[in-house]
């Protein structure tokens, strides 16, 4: 499809089609940023204009209210902490079941990826109760116990699918120099595994930072609030107060964008890999 | 005595490896899964540890008596048909626009991409904005009977508003497969049907489609899971309303077990829930996995 073609009228008027596109896409991030620095008078008046004056104390006020920096740490406690133990368990897992393809890991290979069907609001009525039995409610090592759970079946899949291309020769050359099955693996087999590792980190990055249901029901405790929860609850004390909503959902979006705006490359590599291997 | 050694080892192996994974999805997935079918046939508080045994009668209720997971069944249905069409639809073109030579090509991925990076809660609370504030503001200054709609005020227009946003916020993911699948195509087939004379329908229908078939199977299946699961944008954006038209399934079976405390009904919703997701995404792989062809 990358054909080298002379840049001519009909390529123009592709182009001014898509940035015209684009600009209809953009346009509900203008609304709530210009929004976002107005009075509430002013917002009323005029919600599709410049603003008559700035109100940055908008952001200040919603900064205190929202307790913005413990919901940014607790997001990024859960996201950081659920991401790595994800990397771990399923690469180890993918690569035992992958290797030793024994009846009970073929079985289990299967088990993992027919879960993949189930939706979550299927189980977590259920879940609810298991975790309170297990101690894991209002907790954030609960939640990311959660995320290990729910995350495995994917991330095994994806190291699987990526395992496959990876030579079981050099793991024998280093088992023959005295190395241990667990120093071939950390050693030898996960740095090869990087490229796959950077897309489940992406994918489940995306999916645990953004996540709303399952932490809903799991913390309760105001002090342990992720960003989408405590804007919930924040929105909904604020409903009709749009001057501070506006501004407290900026502060909740901005993590995300500038993380996506830094790592687009990577992003956009690993949603392509990602729904390739899937 | 070797022997033996080799062979604890590869159990300690086996454990260690296999084992996290194991327990983790064990305790989190499987046990509730299990667990879904016997809560689905009592009558459960939550709260209580008094738990009934009422055998199918939940599922008898849920078929005959409660129109409101009937109403928000069909709203599911409807919405994932317009989200499915509409999003890949878009997706589609878009990615054919942005495989083009165009000098913003890079710039215009950015954009058409951004929107799924936010959180689908907060999305919603941001479009329920611009469809209140925003839209009003502009249907007075431009006049355009459009914005002056009464978004999401009436069934079908709150119905549309949910459709809206899922496409601005999904067409970019869609878009971003699509492209990895139309940079892979052999460049010798396209050169070929252009030396053949192709059109450029032709070339689309002849050419370009069967070749991101096996992306079809993909972006059918996210856009299908994703629609039919449909749950932070339908509390944020509607909250189900008005008067329950525009209510989602996993809203409904939400509201059953945590609002109205009745556990076991919801359990059974849940259920059904799972072997329709189940049975409608394994039969579309199934089904468009058939269509790809070899390039």
């Amino acid at each position: 499809m990358e054909q080298t073609q002379r840049y001519n009228a009909r390529l123009l008027a592709m182009e001014i089609a898509a940035i015209l596109l684009a600009l209809v896409f953009l346009i509900p991030f203008w609304f709530v940023l210009v929004n976002s620095v107005k009075s509430f008078g002013d917002l009323m008046r005029n919600a599709a204009g410049w603003p008559e004056a700035f109100r940055w104390d908008n952001y200040a006020r919603v900064w205190e209210i929202m307790r913005f920096p413990r919901a940014f740490m607790n997001s990024l406690i859960v996201t950081v902490l659920g991401n790595a133990g994800l990397v771990v368990i399923s690469a180890m897992a993918a690569y035992r079941i992958l290797r030793r393809p024994t009846v009970f890991n073929r079985v289990l290979f299967v088990l993992f990826i027919a879960a993949m069907v189930i939706p979550f609001q299927s189980i977590m009525i259920p879940l609810v109760r298991v975790a309170a039995d297990i101690g894991l409610m209002d907790s954030r090592f609960g939640l990311i116990v959660c995320y290990f759970g729910f995350g495995v079946s994917m991330s095994l899949f994806l190291y699987h699918g990526f395992m496959k291309s990876v030579p079981a020769e050099i793991e024998e050359a280093a088992v023959i120099d005295g190395c241990t099955p667990y120093g071939v693996f950390w050693k030898i087999v996960f740095p090869l595994l990087k490229p796959m590792s950077i897309t489940i980190l992406i994918l489940n990055s995306l999916w645990i930072w953004n996540d709303f249901l399952l932490p809903s029901l799991i913390l309760h405790d105001a002090g342990i609030r992720t960003i989408p929860l405590q804007t919930f609850s924040f929105f909904g004390q604020y409903t009709k107060q749009w001057d501070l909503a506006l501004a407290g959902l900026v502060m909740g979006v901005a993590p995300m964008v500038a993380f996506f705006l830094l790592m687009q490359k990577h992003i956009i590599a690993g949603i392509s890999a990602g729904a390739v291997k899937g | 005595m070797r022997h033996r050694s080799k062979r604890l080892s590869e159990a300690v192996q086996q454990a260690v490896f296999v084992g996290p994974a194991l327990l983790f999805f064990a305790l989190i997935v499987l046990v509730p899964f299990v667990m879904s079918f016997y809560y689905s046939m009592t009558e459960w508080n939550g709260v209580t540890a008094d738990v009934k045994w009422i055998g199918f009668d939940n599922f008898r209720r849920i078929f005959t008596e409660d129109t409101d997971f009937r109403r928000s069944f069909l709203f599911t249905v409807r919405y994932t048909l317009a989200a499915v069409v509409l999003t890949n639809a878009l997706g589609f073109v878009l990615a054919l626009l942005l495989t083009q030579p165009l000098k913003t090509r890079n710039v215009l991925r950015t954009v058409f991409f951004l929107p799924n990076v936010i959180a689908g809660l907060l999305l919603g609370f941001i479009w329920s904005f611009i469809f209140v504030k925003g839209f009003a503001a502009v249907g007075q200054w431009t006049g355009i009977g459009f914005f002056k709609l009464p978004w999401l005020g009436t069934a079908s227009t709150a119905f549309w508003g949910m459709i809206i946003v899922t496409v601005w916020q999904t067409a970019g993911y869609l878009m971003v497969i699509y492209i990895a699948a139309m940079v892979n195509m052999p460049r010798e087939l396209i050169e070929a049907a252009k030396i053949d004379g192709a059109g450029r329908w032709q070339m689309l229908k002849s050419i370009i489609v069967p070749l991101v078939m096996p992306a079809f199977t993909v972006c059918l299946f996210l856009s299908l899971s994703w629609s039919f699961k449909v749950f932070d944008l339908n509390l944020s954006l509607t909250q189900g309303g008005p008067f329950g038209s525009t209510e989602s399934v996993a809203l409904n079976i939400y509201r059953e077990a945590f609002q109205n405390n009745r556990y076991g009904l919801g359990t059974a919703k849940a259920l059904i829930f799972f072997v329709i997701v189940a049975a409608v995404t394994t039969l579309q792989v199934l089904f468009t996995k058939r269509k790809e062809v070899e390039a």
